[in-house]
């Protein structure tokens, strides 16, 4: 985003909450006057309490307001920072310093494509531009025409072992070849079907090795399907 | 493999080996019940400083030396297990945290007695969601079998243990900058000193290590320093998890002694580069260490010591395999703009260092580089050294250094001068 477009957003959230363009910024919001939901508030204090500090409480309580929302709505930023004490300038400085915060809307479904060094050297930049034309998104950094899949490119992800790889919904996948893209995509895009199940890094054993599939802490975890549900405009849907 | 030596991969993929039950049916949890029941945290703190255990992070620090600089006294100490993985090429850390999470508990309850320590902090990367779910259980299932708590196995002393996902920055690897995070701010390191074990976390004395140095210690306490000596060399005891990537057939985790040469790791262990290649060269020791070449660096026995003589280093044990195929200048361009986005800006040398070297290399790779832009991404490059708060900038010079003096003529042939004499040619 060019400076010029973050000027005129944040114009424009200041137009919409009927504060002074350029007023100073707010501090510390007032408990009351912030509606924060319950399971929100709950997941942010439990947080609190387990750091000596309650500042230390700040990932995870972007964390949860990322997994409300979809991503660190300017609401959902408020409402941590009210039930933290802190101002909502804090919160998003921290938001904005940390890779997998998103300040923007993104897609229902994650796709982050390691580009690093190991993985370059065995085809990432293909599989990503591969997984950015199944997903018709138009280039890395951007979702598909119908929100549902965002991809982009990412630094190490740690596990050079099954390079080319990529993260999908905070699961790993590889190694893959181009052609794995469109099918992945597919596969996001149909409820409750399970993505590249056979390319699971879960699934693997040391060194290459086999892993015994009688495993059953491994494969009857709930791992390969996105956790938690991603609401894909939940800050609109929240102001109405 | 018979070249390969499994201590803390024994049992690496038993089935359940990720719950307190498999884990102690396999003898799990034994060496905390020595630790607390039978030894004094003096003993235990003498054990772990005999064994002559290397910090296995990156920087090879004598992990019992570390834990004494603690002050002694009944404040709050802390202890952060570094678990933000996050150097191109190393993956060790995930798969003992995947698969083998008691192993890690046990040795930070360890050494938490070693250092006095009552709060601890696993500091996980955010992106190891599924790593960071096996430990939450794993601590959960600590705490209920008592291991965990304010009263550990009845002895009467504090040591509670929390997992802090972090959320995607390679800094927060640098163990100030990892405070800072914990603590809630921006990842951006500190002035050293005062070092960590006197100020740290929330003020307090803190120690730090990386999760397979931890994973080490209930082994030293169960069978001895003298067992643990064996393997290894003198001045590099133990085995090591080497993390083997790139350019080979059969990447993976290896756990070798220390010392093993490093053609076993690449050739015969990891499968070699695929057929009719060969071994262009290789990162010993994750992205941040200088590059060796494979006729320099192939014959090398694989250590701490050996890999600083050759002026390179072992760092967490990634390596990171070229062959022939590979530009220099492309992994070059490649590796300084990882540097570049994950330099936190705070010091001007990295900031703007990462940054100019990037431009420039851009630059030779559109053939648009005068002479003069190798010379100056070389000096830029002895600029960073030395001159920043931590060593994120130094992590970027060292390799991209080291590859324009190893394989100048690589970067000579995209010069300007070259491309228009290659037009001339073929006009």
């Amino acid at each position: 985003m060019s400076p010029a477009e973050i000027h005129s957003l944040a114009l424009e959230a200041a137009l919409r909450e009927e504060r002074e363009p350029h007023a100073d910024p707010e501090g510390v919001p007032e408990p009351s006057e912030v509606e924060v939901p319950r399971a929100l508030r709950r997941e942010i204090q439990r947080s609190m309490k387990r750091y000596p500090q309650k500042r230390s409480a700040s990932i995870p309580a972007l964390w949860a307001v990322q997994r409300r929302y979809g991503w660190c709505t300017p609401d959902g930023i408020r409402q941590a920072a009210a039930v933290m004490g802190v101002t909502p300038a804090y919160l998003e400085s921290i938001a904005s310093f940390y890779d997998l915060f998103h300040l923007e809307p993104t897609g229902d479904h994650q796709v982050l494509v390691c580009t690093n060094i190991s993985c370059w050297l065995r085809g990432a930049d293909e599989l990503l531009g591969a997984f950015c034309e199944a997903a018709e998104t138009g280039g890395p950094g951007h979702s598909s025409p119908d929100g549902k899949v965002y991809v982009r490119g990412f630094e190490c992800l740690g596990a050079c072992d099954i390079a080319p790889m990529v993260s999908i919904d905070e699961r790993y996948y590889g190694p893959l070849e181009p052609a794995d893209a469109a099918d992945a995509v597919e596969q996001m895009r149909m409820r409750g079907e399970e993505v590249l199940p056979a390319k699971r890094l879960e699934d693997r054993g040391a060194a290459g090795g086999k892993r015994n599939p009688a495993d059953d802490r491994i494969t009857a975890h709930t791992m390969n399907k996105p956790k938690r549900p991603r609401p894909k405009s939940a800050a609109r849907k929240k102001k109405s | 493999m018979a070249a390969e030596t499994r201590i803390l991969f024994r049992n690496i993929d038993e089935p359940g080996l990720a719950s307190i039950r498999t884990y102690r049916r396999l003898g799990g949890y034994e060496a905390v019940k020595k630790a607390y029941q039978e030894m004094e945290p003096e003993q235990v703190l003498h054990e772990l400083e005999e064994s002559g255990l290397r910090g296995r992070g990156g920087a090879g620090f004598s992990m019992g030396k570390k834990a004494s600089f603690l002050p002694r006294g009944d404040m709050d100490k802390y202890l952060c297990c570094n678990a933000d993985e996050s150097e191109p090429g190393a993956f060790k850390d995930r798969e003992l945290m995947q698969k083998n999470p008691h192993q890690l508990i046990e040795g930070i309850i360890i050494a938490a007695r070693a250092a006095g320590a009552n709060r601890c902090f696993i500091f996980i990367r955010g992106e190891y969601d599924l790593q960071g779910d096996i430990l939450d259980a794993a601590v959960e299932e600590a705490y209920g079998a008592g291991y965990l708590g304010t009263d550990v196995l009845g002895t009467g002393q504090q040591v509670k243990l929390v997992v802090h996902r972090g959320a995607g920055a390679y800094i927060c690897g640098e163990e100030t900058a990892l405070l800072d995070s914990l603590e809630g701010k921006r990842g951006n390191p500190r002035l050293k000193p005062p070092f960590p074990a006197v100020q740290g976390l929330y003020g307090g004395p803190t120690l730090i290590n990386n999760v397979e140095t931890l994973s080490n210690a209930p082994h030293i306490i169960s069978s001895g320093a003298e067992w643990f000596k064996s393997f290894g060399t003198e001045q590099s005891p133990g085995t090591k998890v080497v993390s083997v990537s790139g350019d080979v057939q059969r990447p993976g985790n290896y756990e070798v002694e220390l010392g093993v040469p490093t053609k076993l790791l690449i050739n015969d262990l990891a499968g070699g580069p695929p057929k009719g290649h060969k071994v262009k060269g290789f990162f010993p020791g994750g992205s941040s260490s200088p590059v060796l070449t494979g006729d320099e660096g192939m014959k090398l026995p694989y250590s701490f010591e050996a890999m600083q003589e050759a002026g390179s280093m072992l760092g967490s044990g990634s390596i990171i395999v070229f062959d022939e195929t590979t530009s220099v200048v492309d992994l070059a361009l490649r590796t300084a703009r990882f540097y570049h986005h994950e330099s936190c800006g705070k010091c001007t040398p990295c900031r703007e260092g990462t940054n100019w070297t990037v431009k420039m290399l851009e630059r030779l790779t559109r053939g648009e580089a005068t002479p003069m832009d190798i010379e100056v991404i070389a000096s830029v490059q002895e600029n960073i050294i030395g001159h920043c708060l931590c060593v994120l900038g130094d992590s970027m010079a060292m390799p991209i250094g080291a590859m324009v003096k190893k394989y100048r003529s690589e970067f000579d042939d995209k010069l300007i001068s070259q491309s228009y004499s290659a037009a001339a040619k073929a006009a």
